[in-house]
């Protein structure tokens, strides 16, 4: 190479670049990024700057030593200014400008330069700091990294060094040199150093301000610059998806969780764009609404009921008119309430309205409920509503408005909640089945007599529903029934078994009456000891054996009776308290049962201890009904019967009642009235009402089972303590039987209790 | 084929009114309005008996040269009128109560929706599409209607 012989510039100049380049200070710069930056944003075409390379010699070195790399710019220079490259031209061509390099688009380095090319201060300043020796650099970052300068080697050089010079510490006023210096070529000295490193540190100013933002520095210019070199950076491309993905992040996540409309208007038209579906729900719209039902409705599986939503969605401040069209559309069910399906259906809705949408005439596809369930996905949309319908049946009939689909939907809550009463509403449809099991294991029993007696049971349904009612509790104490028809099934099964129970009691009890009292009315009544329909079987088998009658009347004075639930219980009671009272009682009750027309048929009843069995069950029956006009009032728990269901009853019994009588009138006419103990009792008898109504039946059973219970007092001591016995064991029988009674009643009431509720919630409507 | 239907509110105010051919719109609500005395006579005629007893399907309130009307009430007194065109001989009894059904089971709808004030308009899009369909299958089915010229407006 033939010497190069430079201008005091640009030894200067050329000196800094070096050092700029020469980043390990070792006198000699490889081809590192800076260099090739440097080339770079010497604006020269790439072959250019090949061709220079070459001719310095860097090629052949490998490296650039620092003649070299004084060569190279020289050539820059040269190539600049449009000659053509030569070796000879770094000698030849005089005047030569100093080369530029373009600093880097950055904005900062424009504003540099035009800071540097105003400040002649910095200038001055500028060129005291050049001298200073490399060491600076660092500043300079992407700056001199241009996208002018084409990258030839790999571009993982992209860094932009800033190992500039002193000069750095003025950033501004290289720009501004630089400037002046392009402009002047030939400007003075004092300018040159400043010029020279002028452009070089333009960059580096620019890089220094920049370096500490180098990745916006590159993310700044990746958007505008449409430049390879940009996208080869390596940081730039990253920086650059960043960007680019970063106004979509910023709008993802300006997704607001308001009902704002302008992040949701963003996501329904990303939505709608990336969708083919414009009303689809995203994840993220779906969590808010989600935590916006959980602000309501805790519980996911639930549903808002309409009051709720109303205010709810009122707060979106659409017209009343559009929120009612919304929530027909997402009232998938129609059931007044919202599941979280539906919920996110109306809230997407509403969210659309507000954007501008128009509200569709028929609900899209996307925002059909799927099922209450957000895992599920299977099930169609009507389904929710019943599946949601019965998850909660709790809060279902609060919730739900009185409609026809609600309505019929609480029934069956009522049924499952009624499962261990036996008391469900379609009492007369279980009866038949217990009338037609009870008829026939009457039937079984007894053989023919009870046929009779049977067939005038069945006749009361209300009778047969009290009894199963009782059947159910006595027996099945422990919750046999399951539906009303098994139950009714079960009661009949029970009932015998009951009564075989009684029976064995009886019987035992039964046989030594026989010996002092006329042939008692066998056991036998007690086929089915359950009590009501025990009850009334025995009766009725009291009734139409005039031996069991006359037996039963025999022992009158042990069984209180029946004739009226409170009588009935009272005597039942009086007994195992005091023998002797049984006695007397039964010698008052007697005279006090004529009093009651109504209980006329419960007095023949009393007179037939046997027959207690009948009086149970017509006892309970007529009981009911006497017993709810005469102890309503004073005994809440009698109103075993829920108010609706008691006036059928009633009615009922009350028909029922006159066939009763009428059956027992004509068996009981030989039987004596010497039962009148029912009558003392009654009053005692008043408030163990419920627990008569079934003891009573239990009693009848006994009592007949006890053909003992010598009903007058001038039975033999003998007679009179044997009964007494009986009648212990009566009475303990009985205790069983109230205590399951009284559990019974507690879940009577309780259904009472929410069928008056739903009565009420259904009043008002039908009040319109 | 129901050539008018109506709502009347328990105080025999409409809630809703709606007939084909629009033209002569005012005959039908008298028309309408005559007919809620004849609702009232037959109601009270079984008033005696339970509510729950009482029918809700009033049947032919009366009729008149061109025209029947129907009545079905509600248990909340809420009183459905139907004017049909005599011409159309095939519709029978049955259609009628399931016409007056349907008409029941979106006025529930309605009613169940709680941005509906009870005593409003019927303003329910469901409800118009409902007795829309209501008011053109009844048209299909008589080809002989009158109405059918006018139809759907």
């Amino acid at each position: 190479m033939e010497g190069l012989t430079l201008s005091d510039a640009e030894q200067k100049y050329y000196s800094d670049l070096f050092s700029y380049c020469d980043i390990e200070s070792t006198k000699k710069v490889a081809a590192n990024g800076r260099v090739l930056e440097l080339f770079r944003a010497a604006q020269l075409p790439n072959d250019v700057v090949l061709q220079i390379m070459e001719l310095c010699g860097a090629t052949r070195l490998g490296y650039f030593g620092r003649s070299q790399f004084y060569i190279a710019l020289k050539l820059v220079a040269v190539a600049q200014s449009g000659f053509p490259l030569r070796v000879e031209s770094i000698n030849t061509v005089k005047d030569l400008p100093l080369p530029r390099f373009v600093a880097s688009k950055n904005e900062q380095e424009s504003r540099h330069a035009a800071s540097y090319s105003s400040d002649s201060e910095n200038q001055g300043s500028y060129s005291g700091v050049i001298p200073p020796p490399p060491g600076r650099g660092q500043v300079k970052k992407g700056s001199v990294s241009h996208d002018t300068v084409q990258p030839r080697t790999s571009a993982d050089q992209q860094e932009p060094a800033s190992p500039v010079v002193s000069p750095q510490q003025s950033p501004p006023t290289s720009p501004h040199t630089w400037r002046k210096h392009s402009r002047h070529p030939s400007g003075g000295n004092s300018e040159r150093p400043l010029a020279g490193p002028g452009p070089f540190w333009s960059p580096f100013g620019e890089a220094q301000s920049g370096s500490s933002a180098g990745d916006t520095v590159w993310s700044g210019h990746s958007p505008p610059p449409p430049q390879e070199t940009w996208v080869s950076f390596a940081d730039t491309p990253p920086t650059s998806t960043l960007l680019t993905m970063h106004p979509a992040s910023v709008q993802d996540q300006t997704t607001v969780r308001t009902v704002a409309s302008a992040t949701t208007a963003n996501e329904i038209r990303r939505q709608s764009s990336s969708y083919d579906d414009p009303w689809k729900i995203t994840d993220e719209q779906r969590q808010y609404y989600v935590n916006q039902f959980k602000t309501i409705q805790p519980d996911l599986n639930g549903f808002i009921p309409g009051s709720a939503a109303k205010e709810f969605f009122t707060k979106s401040k659409l017209p009343i008119l559009e929120l009612s069209h919304i929530w027909e559309l997402s009232d998938f069910d129609k059931d007044g309430a919202l599941t979280l399906d539906e919920f996110c259906a109306a809230f997407h809705l509403v969210v659309a309205r507000k954007n501008g949408y128009d509200l569709p005439e028929k609900l899209p596809e996307s925002l059909m409920p799927k099922l209450i369930d957000l895992e599920d996905s299977a099930d169609v949309g009507d389904q929710p509503g019943e599946v949601g319908y019965s998850g909660s049946p709790a809060e279902a009939p609060p919730s739900k408005s009185p409609s026809m689909p609600s309505l019929n939907q609480t029934w069956p809550e009522l049924n499952q909640s009624s499962e261990d009463t036996a008391i469900v509403h379609p009492v007369p449809i279980r009866m038949t089945p217990s009338k037609i099991h009870m008829q026939e294991m009457e039937l079984k029993r007894t053989g023919s007599d009870h046929t009779n007696p049977t067939s005038p049971l069945l006749v009361k349904p209300s009778d047969l529903s009290e009894e199963s009612k009782i059947n159910s509790s006595v027996k099945f104490a422990s919750g046999n029934t399951v539906d009303g028809y098994s139950s009714s099934d079960s009661f009949t099964s029970d009932p015998e078994q009951i009564g075989n129970n009684v029976t064995h009691q009886r019987s035992h009890s039964g046989t030594s009456p026989d010996n002092t009292a006329p042939p008692p009315p066998p056991p036998r009544p007690q086929p089915s000891h359950s009590r009501s329909s025990s009850l009334d079987m025995n009766r009725t088998f009291a009734v139409t054996t005039g031996q069991q009658q006359a037996g039963v009347v025999a022992h009158p004075p042990a069984v209180p009776p029946r004739p009226q639930p409170s009588q009935a219980p009272g005597p039942i009671v009086h007994r195992p308290v005091d023998a002797d009272g049984l006695i007397t009682h039964t010698s008052t009750s007697p005279q006090q049962i004529p009093e009651q027309p109504n209980f006329a048929d419960f007095s023949q009843f009393e007179v037939f201890a046997a027959s207690n069995v009948n009086e149970e069950q017509d006892d309970e029956a007529e009981k009911h009904p006497e017993v709810l006009p005469v102890e309503k009032a004073s005994d809440p728990a009698s109103s075993l019967r829920v108010a609706k269901t008691d006036s059928k009853i009633e009615e009922k019994t009350a028909a029922s009642v006159p066939a009763n009588v009428s059956k027992g009138t004509t068996p009981l006419a030989p039987p004596p009235k010497p039962v009148r103990r029912r009558l003392k009792s009654e009053d005692e008898l008043r408030p163990e009402v419920d627990e008569h109504t079934q003891k009573t039946g239990v009693l009848a059973a006994v009592l007949a089972s006890q053909p003992s219970i010598p009903r007058s007092v001038g039975k033999d001591k003998k007679a009179i303590q044997a009964s007494i016995r009986r009648n212990k064991e009566t009475n303990t029988v009985l205790a069983r039987l109230n205590s399951e009674l009284q559990q019974q009643l507690k879940d009577v009431l309780e259904e009472r209790i929410s069928l008056e509720v739903q009565l009420e919630q259904l009043r008002p409507f039908s009040h319109l | 084929m129901a050539v008018c239907v109506a709502v009347i509110a328990k105080e025999n105010y409409p809630l809703y009114i709606r007939s084909i051919p629009t033209e002569n719109e005012l005959k039908f609500h008298y028309m309408v309005h005559t007919s809620l005395d004849v609702v009232d006579e037959k109601i009270s005629a079984m008033g005696k008996a339970l509510v729950d007893q009482r029918e809700l399907y009033l049947g032919l309130l009366y009729p008149t040269e061109d025209y029947k009307v129907y009545g079905y009430v509600t248990n909340s007194k809420v009183k459905f009128v139907m004017v049909v065109d005599s011409s159309n001989t095939a519709l029978r009894d049955n259609e009628i109560r399931s016409m007056f059904r349907k008409l029941h089971n979106s006025y529930t709808d309605v009613m169940c929706n709680p941005f509906y004030n009870p005593g409003d308009r019927i303003q329910s899009r469901a409800f118009d599409s409902m007795v829309t369909s209501m008011m053109i299958q009844v048209l299909s089915r008589a080809p002989c209607c009158r109405a059918g010229e006018a139809l759907w407006a």
